[in-house]
């Protein structure tokens, strides 16, 4: 067994296992947890959004249909970055409004002046005496947010193209036996979308893997972050002194998101057989046919 | 109204070196934001315009290679599609980056018999040269994909009826399989150009820097964001831009999706409605 207490006496792999488990390398995998519990906080809430706006946008109430149709549009015409940018400082303002508004109901002035946004101290949120760590925790909450309006929109879309293709003549059939549309919805539309939606939700969940380094733009410190932050040259004057290894480390990232992927794409492929068993879609016929 | 084309004449073209040299500061009026967001979307245009161009020819080159089933060109493909499709644009435009920025300074002289070309390595770490070439990777992969998948579902008796007109196999693809890959392909390739589009904004938040503040309209939105600490006027602006832009592509591309359908009965042609089903 050998220390690392003196990096600059060791060499070769003992090196490299020194250097790969310092601290800031252990953020460095912490990050990928990180990443991964967006996508798992992220995939549900999304899927929640979606179900909710896909159900909304065949509502014959036209203010409940209205709305969750250009939700449900606005992920085709405006790129979702520009909402990963959006949604968070929107979020963050707005919520600071509120609370300077309830809580400094003293102070009347505008909260944008010239270029800068002012709230008084105690509507800051969170609080600048929090700890680093509630910072950290609130920012991730507003990336949440974002990724699931936006994935709850693409996912609208998915849903409600699902739904569309329902065979109407089974919904007809359960009004016909004297249900209501809520029964109708809850006993014949509701369990059949699924395996309509299940490609396209498959490739919902790989899209939103593959928007999981975007969390780098809004000031986390996720994979892309500490790659960069490791991976930069660096001098004699540290302790594990080396050249610029950005590339190897975005390397890495890639190999990651690649087994990723391709772990997501056999458990879907595998979900997506389950389901359809006994379905007539068009999976079934192919294989039935040879 | 004249500050307005006043600002329109400044920075109207400044995202290609034109104009005021400065950005904004201090007092940014609406006017400006408008002006400078749709001169950098002159950026987004020419990375999904070039990206989409070149592109088409090398994902067709790859879905047929992907086709031919066996031997190393269906094993590069098959592996490239993997590669491009299965890991983020953003990593991959840093590692582009990096990748470029080791490469050695003083370029690469390429004889070719005929002619030497010089190949100018460091043009490779500029966003207009560097993004673009893995836009094209990029959207090669996905658009080969579909491709493929068209090619999958040609009805095997139009090859059969081709061969027996004796025709070569080079006759075959450009005569029969090509048309009706296009036809069927057609929908999703639409998604495809549109999802390209959105994503050239990217460009400039990953590594590849935006030389002398030219940036895409995202960059410039994101710029007025963090100098105004206002994100209700410089983002709807952009959100605005890609909503015209978008449906331009809609119009551009079920314009060309009537001309492929044209020689189909009535009762057989297909509307190109965008369905997000499958997207990138």
């Amino acid at each position: 067994m050998f220390s690392c207490t003196n990096p600059d006496q060791i060499e070769g792999l003992n090196w490299l296992v020194c250097y790969l488990s310092t601290a800031k390398h252990m953020a460095f995998y912490q990050s990928f947890v990180v990443v991964l519990s967006l996508v798992l906080i992220t995939a549900p809430l999304a899927l929640l959004f979606g179900l909710m706006a896909a159900s909304a946008s065949r509502s014959a109430i036209a203010v409940m249909r209205w709305p969750a149709k250009i939700y449900i549009a606005m992920v085709r015409g405006v790129p979702d970055i520009v909402f990963f940018l959006f949604v968070p400082l929107a979020l963050d303002q707005g919520i600071e409004y509120i609370r300077h508004r309830a809580l400094c109901s003293d102070q009347t002035g505008s909260v944008w002046q010239g270029n800068d946004f002012i709230v008084c101290d105690i509507a800051k949120m969170p609080l600048s005496s929090a700890s680093a760590w509630a910072h950290d925790f609130y920012g991730f909450m507003l990336a949440v947010t974002a990724y699931a309006i936006v994935f709850g929109a693409f996912a609208g879309n998915v849903l409600a193209g699902a739904m569309a293709a329902v065979p109407h003549a089974q919904l007809e059939t359960g009004s016909a036996f004297g249900m209501s549309r809520r029964q109708v919805y809850w006993r014949v539309l509701f369990p059949q979308m699924w395996i309509y939606a299940l490609p396209g939700l498959s490739n919902l969940w790989v899209l939103l893997i593959k928007a999981t380094p975007l969390l780098f733009l809004l000031g986390i410190q996720d994979i892309v972050y500490w790659a960069r932050e490791l991976g930069s040259a660096k001098t004699s004057a540290y302790t594990y002194p080396h050249p610029d290894w950005r590339v190897w480390y975005f390397l890495a990232l890639l190999i990651f998101y690649l087994f990723v992927t391709w772990v997501s794409e056999r458990v879907f492929d595998r979900l997506n057989r389950r389901f359809s068993r006994g379905q007539a879609v068009l999976m079934n016929s192919q294989q039935a046919g040879g | 109204m004249s500050s307005c084309l006043n600002a329109f004449q400044d920075y109207g073209l400044r995202a290609i070196g034109y104009g005021e040299r400065l950005l904004p500061k201090a007092d940014i009026t609406i006017c400006e934001q408008f002006a400078l967001i749709g001169s950098g979307l002159i950026w987004n245009i020419f990375f999904g315009v070039l990206a989409i161009v070149i592109g088409y020819w090398f994902a067709l080159a790859l879905a047929v290679g992907k086709m031919s089933g066996s031997g190393w060109l269906c094993g590069f493909s098959v592996g490239f599609i993997y590669l491009f499709r299965g890991t983020p644009l953003f990593i991959q435009f840093f590692f582009a980056y990096e990748l470029f920025v080791l490469l050695p300074k003083v370029g690469i002289t390429l004889d070719l018999w005929v002619v030497t070309i010089d190949l100018e390595t460091r043009w490779l770490t500029r966003a207009w040269l560097g993004a673009l070439l893995v836009l094209i990777l990029n959207t090669s992969a996905y658009s080969a994909e579909i491709f493929y998948g068209a090619l999958r579902s040609t009805p095997r008796g139009e090859v059969e009826a081709a061969m027996a007109y004796g025709m070569s196999g080079w006759q075959r693809f450009w005569r029969v399989l090509w048309p009706h890959m296009m036809r069927l392909a057609w929908p999703s390739y639409t998604n495809e150009a549109i999802f390209l589009f959105h994503a050239t904004t990217l460009v400039f938040f990953s590594g590849f820097p935006a030389w002398r503040q030219s940036g895409d309209a995202l960059y410039y939105a994101n710029y007025f964001a963090d100098k105004t600490f206002n994100p209700f006027i410089a983002y709807p602006i952009i959100a605005f831009y890609f909503i015209i832009f978008t449906l331009m592509i809609i119009v551009l591309f079920s314009w060309i999706n009537r001309r492929l359908n044209r020689h189909l009965p009535q009762h057989a042609k297909q509307r190109l409605s965008i369905r997000l089903n499958v997207i990138r």
